[in-house]
C-alpha cells in the first residue's frame, strides 16, 4: 500500500516513490538518432541498423508522418461534424506508428490497438476503412489477410496474446516473418499482456511487442501503473527491451528492426517502449484538462516529431520547395478522400445484424431473423422501422 | 426534493454512503480527477481523499481480485467497471471469488462488494461498449444483481448495495445517465423500498409487461400508446434481477393473465426466459396466452448503425403486447 498526498495511510498511487512527474523518466537513457533540435546523432550499434535509408526514404518518411497527422485531424473534423461517432486521435505518437511499421516486411502481422491508426496505413489500409467501424457502419474495416492486420482492438492489452500466439503459429511453420503487438503504457498493468510475456518468452515466440508509452491511459498518468520504466519490466519475464525516443523516426525504426531480426534468427521477443506522448484528448469524448498540465503539454510540443524530421532534413539540404509541395499535395489528396470515402459511405441493411454470427446456418437465429422480417415487413415502408426508436 | 439527472443521483448516493461510513472505499479506472468517463464519481475524490477513491491501475481482475481482499480486511469495497464490455477480464474473480467466499468459508467472511456496470446501448458506442451481460451474473450463486430505472431508486439502492452484507452488481442504464428525475436526499435507503423488490409503475388489468434499467422507460412508453388503443398493461420494473421477487410477478400475471418481458440482452439464456418459465410453472392455470418475449437478437451487440434494429423500441414491444393478447401482429398466421 502506498500513502496519499497527506502522508497518511491509505491507498492512493502516489507516495515518494512516484509522486515526480513522469517525464523524469525520459533521460539519458533513451536511445535518440535525432536531438529535439533536428540534429543527427551517431550511435555506433544504431547506426549500423540504418545504412540504407537514403535521401529519399527520409523523405517519404516525412511524407507519411505529415499524412497519417493530416488523416487524423481530418478523422478528427469529420467526428467534430458528425460525420463519425468517435474517434481516438494519435497525434504526437507519428514517428513511433511510421517509424515502427516501416521497418515491418510485407509478411509480418500486425495487431494493433484502436490508436494505431497511423501504422495501418502504413501497411495498406485504405483511408477509407480506418473510419469504418468508428462511423458504427461495420465492426471491423478491413479483411485483416489482405494487409497482415489484425481488425483494432478496444479491449485493452488482449491483441498481446494473439501477437503471441500467431508467432507461436510462425514458429511452428519454420517461416520467418514476425508478429507484432501494439499497446499502450496503460496496457502494461493488464493480465493479458503480461500473460502474453509469459508465454512468448516461454516458446521463445517471434514476436515484438512495441509499447508506445504515450504517458496517459485516458486520465492516469503511467506513474499509476507502473513504478519502474516500463522497459525494465520486461526483463522479469525474460525478455529483453529497448527503451527509444518514440518521437525520433530513425530510433524507432532501428530498435524495431533489430527487434525483427532477433526474431526471424530465432532470438524470441522483444520488448520496445518508444516514449512519446498523446497531444490530443484520448478520445474526441475526453476532456484532458480535467486531468493534464497544460505545462506538460508544451513540453511535449517541443519534441514534435514531424517538426524534428523536417529540421533534419533542412539541415541536410533536403527540404526543397519540390518536396515540401509534393508531401502537401499528398496530404490534401488523402484528406479529400478520406471525407468523400466517409460521406459516400453506404449505410448497412437492417438484416444484416444476422449476418456473419455463424459461419453456417443457425436454426435460433433463422427464425430470429425470420420474425424481425416480418415485423419490418408489417411497416409497409421498412424505412419507417428504421427510426432512431429502438434507442429512446 | 431536487431534480437531478440519474448519474447526479448515483454521485450523490455514493457521497451519503462514503461520509457515513469510514470502510467504504471506491476504486476504478479514471473515476479521481476524471470523474470517471460518465462523471458519475465526480468532485469525490475531491471532498475524500485518495485513499478513499482510488485510481487504480488498468486491470479489471486486479481491480475486483483486490477488492476481495480489502473484503477480508473489512472494507466495503464500491467498485466501477468502465463499461458493461470490460467485466468480462473479471469474470473469473467476480463468479469464482466474490461470489462464492460467504458459501467456502461457511460465513466466516463477507463480500461485502458493489460492482458498478454502466450497461445497455443506445448511445451510438464502438463495440464492447453497449453489452448486457447480466445474465452471466444472475446465474451465478451467491452474487445479487440489480438494475436501477430512475434518479431515486438510483440514490437509494446504491446505499443499500453498499450497505449490504453480499456482493452486488449494480448495472446503469448509461442512456439514462442524463435524465433527470425528482430525488428526495432525505429518504432513509432502510426503510425505503428494499432492493430486492420489484416495483410496479403503472397499473393494468389486461397484459403485464416486465422491463428493468434502461427499458423501462420505453415500456411505461408503450403501455400509454397501448392505453390510447384501449389497451391496459401493467408496467413492472424488476429492480432485482437475482434474486427474482416472483411474489411481485405473481400477484400481477394473476390479474392479468398475460405476460411480455422485454430487455436489451441477447435472448437466449436471457433473464426474459427466466421470467417466463417461473412464471409459468407458478400461474400455468392463470395464463391465458403464452409468455412473450421481446429482446435483443441472438447477435454481437452490433455496430451503431444497426443498434436501433436491436434494441426493443416502443413498436416492437407494442407488437409483442398484441401477440400475448392475440391480436393481429407481425407474426398473425404463424404458428409457434
Ligand atoms: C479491458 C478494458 N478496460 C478498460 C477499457 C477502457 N479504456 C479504453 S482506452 C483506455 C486507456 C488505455 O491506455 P493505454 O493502454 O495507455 O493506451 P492509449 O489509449 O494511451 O493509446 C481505457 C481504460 C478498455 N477499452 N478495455
Amino acid at each position: 500500500m502506498f500513502t496519499d498526498d497527506a502522508g497518511k495511510g491509505g491507498i492512493s498511487a502516489g507516495g515518494p516513490g512516484n509522486s515526480d512527474d513522469s517525464t523524469r523518466r525520459t533521460g539519458g537513457d533513451l536511445l535518440q538518432l535525432i536531438t529535439p533540435e533536428g540534429e543527427r546523432i551517431s550511435h555506433p550499434e544504431f547506426d549500423s541498423w540504418l545504412q540504407d535509408v537514403s535521401d529519399e526514404q527520409l523523405g517519404s518518411l516525412y511524407e507519411d508522418m505529415v499524412v497519417i497527422r493530416r488523416i487524423d485531424a481530418e478523422a478528427t473534423a469529420l467526428q467534430r461534424q458528425g460525420e463519425l461517432a468517435l474517434w481516438p486521435p494519435l497525434l504526437g505518437q507519428e514517428a513511433s506508428q511510421i517509424g515502427s511499421a516501416r521497418a515491418l516486411r510485407e509478411d509480418d502481422f500486425v495487431f494493433p490497438s484502436y490508436r494505431d491508426n497511423g501504422v495501418a496505413y502504413c501497411r495498406g489500409v485504405k483511408v477509407e476503412d480506418l473510419v469504418r467501424a468508428w462511423r458504427g457502419s461495420a465492426s471491423a474495416g478491413w479483411d485483416p489477410f489482405t494487409v497482415n492486420v489484425a481488425t483494432q482492438q478496444i479491449i485493452i492489452g488482449s491483441q498481446s496474446l494473439h501477437a503471441t500466439g500467431y508467432a507461436m503459429g510462425i514458429q511452428n511453420d519454420g517461416a520467418d516473418c514476425v508478429a507484432v503487438a501494439y499497446f499502450g503504457d496503460g496496457a502494461t498493468s493488464e493480465g493479458d499482456v503480461n500473460e502474453a510475456m509469459v508465454f512468448a518468452a516461454s516458446f521463445q515466440a517471434p514476436v515484438v511487442f512495441f509499447c508506445q508509452n504515450n504517458h496517459w491511459a485516458i486520465s492516469e498518468p503511467v506513474r499509476l501503473q507502473s513504478h519502474i520504466q516500463l522497459a525494465d519490466r520486461a526483463s522479469g519475464f525474460g525478455i529483453p527491451s529497448m527503451r527509444v525516443d518514440g518521437n525520433d523516426v530513425l530510433a524507432v525504426m532501428a530498435a524495431t528492426r533489430i527487434a525483427l531480426d532477433r526474431a526471424r534468427h530465432g532470438g524470441g521477443p522483444t520488448f520496445i517502449e518508444a516514449v512519446t506522448y498523446r497531444m490530443g484528448p484520448h478520445t474526441t469524448a475526453d476532456d484532458p484538462t480535467r486531468y493534464r498540465d497544460a505545462n506538460e503539454l508544451e513540453d511535449w510540443a517541443a519534441k514534435d516529431p514531424i517538426a524534428r524530421l523536417k529540421s533534419l532534413l533542412d539541415r541536410k539540404g533536403l527540404l526543397t520547395a519540390e518536396l515540401e509541395a509534393a508531401v502537401a499535395a499528398k496530404a490534401d489528396a488523402v484528406a479529400a478522400e478520406l471525407r468523400a470515402g466517409t460521406i459516400n459511405m453506404p449505410d448497412p441493411a437492417p438484416l444484416d445484424i444476422f449476418k456473419h454470427v455463424y459461419s453456417t446456418p443457425n436454426s435460433w437465429l433463422d427464425r430470429q431473423q425470420d420474425h424481425y422480417s416480418r415485423y419490418l415487413a408489417s411497416f409497409g415502408d421498412p424505412a419507417e422501422a428504421a427510426t432512431e426508436e429502438g434507442a429512446r | 426534493m431536487t431534480q437531478m439527472t440519474f448519474a447526479r443521483a448515483i454521485n450523490s448516493g455514493l457521497r451519503k454512503s462514503l461520509e457515513n461510513d469510514p470502510k467504504v472505499i471506491l476504486m476504478g479506472e479514471d473515476i479521481g480527477a476524471l470523474g470517471g468517463v460518465f462523471r458519475v464519481t465526480d468532485g469525490l475524490q475531491k471532498d475524500f481523499g485518495k485513499h478513499r477513491v482510488v485510481d487504480t491501475p488498468l486491470a479489471e481482475s486486479g481491480i475486483i481480485g483486490t477488492a476481495v481482499g480489502l473484503a477480508y480486511r473489512g472494507y466495503r469495497p464500491v467498485v466501477e467497471i468502465q463499461f458493461d464490455g470490460f467485466i468480462y477480464p473479471a469474470f473469473d474473480q467476480i463468479v469464482s471469488q466474490v461470489a462464492k467466499m460467504h458459501y467456502r468459508t461457511q460465513g466466516a467472511v463477507k463480500m461485502p462488494i458493489t460492482i458498478r456496470v454502466p450497461f445497455g446501448g443506445g448511445i451510438g458506442s464502438p463495440e464492447h461498449h453497449s453489452e448486457s451481460p447480466e445474465a452471466y451474473f444472475t446465474h451465478t450463486s451467491g452474487l445479487r444483481v440489480i438494475s436501477v430505472s430512475n434518479p431515486q431508486d438510483a440514490y437509494t439502492m446504491i446505499q443499500q448495495a453498499i450497505a449490504s452484507d453480499d456482493p452486488v452488481l449494480y448495472f446503469e442504464p448509461k442512456r439514462r445517465y442524463h435524465d433527470k428525475g425528482e430525488v428526495d436526499e432525505s429518504v432513509d435507503p432502510g426503510s425505503a423500498l428494499s432492493m430486492e423488490k420489484a416495483r410496479v409503475v403503472a397499473e393494468g388489468k389486461d397484459v403485464t409487461l416486465v422491463a428493468y434499467g434502461p427499458l423501462v422507460k420505453t415500456a411505461r412508453d408503450a403501455a400509454l400508446a397501448a392505453a390510447d388503443e384501449g389497451v391496459s398493461v401493467e408496467v413492472i420494473d424488476l429492480r432485482s434481477l437475482a434474486p427474482l421477487d416472483f411474489s411481485t410477478l405473481e400477484a400481477s400475471v394473476r390479474k392479468t393473465g398475460r405476460l411480455v418481458i422485454t430487455h436489451e440482452a441477447a435472448q437466449s439464456g436471457g433473464l426474459g426466459a427466466e421470467v417466463a418459465a417461473s412464471i409459468t410453472e407458478r400461474c400455468f392455470y392463470h395464463l391465458e396466452a403464452a409468455p412473450v418475449r421481446v429482446t435483443g437478437f441472438d447477435v454481437p451487440y452490433p455496430y451503431s448503425k444497426l443498434e436501433m434494429h436491436h434494441l426493443p423500441g416502443l413498436d416492437r414491444i407494442l407488437d409483442g403486447v398484441d401477440r400475448a393478447l392475440g391480436r393481429p401482429n407481425s407474426l398473425s398466421g404463424l404458428e409457434g
